[in-house]
């Protein structure tokens, strides 16, 4: 879900980017490393701790072999992301390590993790090992920006509100429903209008597209949704904001900001140019 | 053929609004074109039932100085898609897949019956007639969309969409039907079930239905499609 606090702890510990982390959502677990093992943990703050020692997000940790690594519940925000050196070694399934829950496939036996479970780590080619505690920051281009309102870039289908649905779309306060998950948020909230698209056909949606079906509840759609969809498009959050987006729990607010089309790739470049940096000073071996 | 911005690392071809033979030859031509060419930047090519969707990384694509990332993807698909060369198909593979209507399978039978002025038989009746066409896979692993549906059972999707459709459930939306292939949540009419597994990942590959392929509904009975292993 908040696929770029997955992305800088990976980096931390000289993972590749996309390499398999664990995900936690509201309340993390208590893990022992079964042998000595590099880690970070990204995303929100789950107030966790090393044999007791409390532990700095995006900050690189050395565990020794039996070191009991206890994360809380998140103080706020939603989802947290151990990065493990190696990454986790389950077997690929379409491609991916990930796991695909509302199939049941994927990832760790296609299901949640559970006390007991032996998670496998790979081993990566030690261009990442080393001391890290030298490195202070992650630096503001790259850092994740949080918060409860998302920029969104006008979609297809915005143009079919009226001026008055309009302004409650990018001014009014919406709740994430209980019947979110990581397919999708439900955002209850003031009306808006019944937009007729009956004909509407199914096309691609991406993670982020706030789609409104006739009822009127807006729905935001996150990782695990589906790949296409057939009901108006009315916008798209930009990529900047979707760790934003990850880590809204049920019961939080959220409002929507309009943004151009240019100004949020402005925003994506400066941010990737961040990370081309965080990746050169991670790579420097003096 | 329009291409819009879909957010700030997608673009969507758009080919047209209507569900028919021209359309869908276009869309396949096109995205065998696309998928056959490699760009910088291109994450991955999403077809629907008149539109490609282009996913790219805004950081990665190759653009002339001053251009966005947005203008040079359009313009790089745009120039590829204008040699694209619609041609006629192979002879397509029939699938067979049986349906049972009973009422405790299909909610919304009567609702789309009386939308349309029809009775429950009826609906059936024009629903397994006509041989479909695979247009599209998507929205669920091996989703098939199904071009063909007889006009007069087109009818809206639901407002509210129900949270959780049980995989096998046959479904109408708008003009448009196809099989839930899992459990997931869904806002088409639902009509009846099927008891066979369009998706599988232990199967390899893991999707009955490919797209050009073309398909029948047969009605069974609630004792046939229990015994196939139907829910």
């Amino acid at each position: 879900m908040d696929t770029h606090a997955a992305r800088l702890a990976n980096l931390l510990v000289g993972n590749d980017e996309g390499a398999a982390v664990l995900e936690t959502t509201l309340a993390g677990p208590t893990l022992v490393f079964e042998r000595a093992t590099m880690f970070a943990i990204g995303g929100a703050d789950f107030g966790a701790r090393l044999d007791g020692e409390p532990i700095v997000p995006l900050r690189t940790r050395q565990a020794k072999a039996g070191a009991t690594l206890e994360l809380g519940a998140a103080r706020t925000g939603c989802r947290a992301y151990v990065a493990m050196a190696g990454g986790i070694d389950v077997p690929i399934v379409l491609g991916s390590r990930s796991t695909y829950l509302p199939a049941a496939f994927g990832g760790y036996e296609g299901r949640a993790l559970r006390a007991g479970d032996l998670i496998p780590l790979g081993t990566n080619d030690g261009a990442g090992t080393g001391d890290f505690t030298g490195l202070r920051a992650i630096g503001p281009a790259a850092a994740p920006r949080y918060g409860h309102t998302l920029r969104v870039v006008p979609g297809e289908h915005l143009a079919r509100l009226t001026v008055a649905a309009r302004g409650r779309f990018f001014g009014a306060e919406f709740t994430v429903s209980p019947r979110s998950d990581r397919m999708g948020y439900r955002l209850d909230g003031p009306a808006l209008d019944a937009l007729e698209m009956p004909d509407l056909l199914s096309a691609a949606v991406t993670m982020g597209t706030i789609q409104l079906p006739a009822g009127g509840t807006p729905i935001l759609l996150m990782a695990d949704r589906q790949t296409t969809g057939g009901y108006p498009r009315v916008g798209q959050v930009a990529t900047v904001d979707l760790c934003a987006a990850a880590q809204l729990r049920p019961g939080d607010t959220v409002r929507f900001e309009e943004i151009s089309l240019d100004e949020a790739q402005g925003l994506y470049l400066e941010r990737e140019q961040g990370v081309n940096a965080l990746r050169r000073a991670l790579a420097y071996r003096p | 053929m329009r291409i819009l911005p879909l957010g700030d690392r997608a673009i969507l071809v758009e080919f047209g609004s209507a569900i028919d033979e021209q359309t869908r030859l276009l869309v396949r031509a096109s995205f065998e074109q696309l998928s056959s060419v490699s760009f910088a930047g291109v994450l991955d090519v999403v077809p629907g039932f008149a539109s490609i969707a282009v996913h790219y990384d805004p950081a990665q694509v190759s653009r002339a100085v001053g251009a966005t990332p947005h203008v040079a993807i359009s313009e790089s698909v745009e120039e590829v898609l204008r040699a694209a060369v619609t041609t006629p198909g192979g002879e397509p593979r029939l699938v067979e897949i049986p349906v049972c209507y009973d009422p405790s399978l299909a909610p919304d039978l009567d609702e789309v019956a009386a939308h349309a002025h029809l009775t429950p038989a009826q609906v059936v009746e024009l629903h397994s007639a006509p041989d479909y066409v695979v247009h599209m896979i998507g929205f669920l692993p091996g989703f098939p969309y199904l071009g063909g549906l007889d006009p007069r059972l087109t009818t809206p999707r639901r407002s509210s969409p129900r949270t959780r459709v049980p995989a096998g459930s046959v479904g109408i939306g708008g003009s448009q039907t196809g099989v839930y292939t899992i459990d997931s949540p869904g806002g088409w009419q639902l009509i009846g079930r099927t008891a066979v597994r369009l998706f599988d990942v232990e199967r390899d590959p893991p999707t009955v239905l490919r797209i050009g392929d073309k398909v029948r509904f047969r009605p069974v009975t609630l004792a046939e499609h229990r015994a196939a292993g139907g829910a």
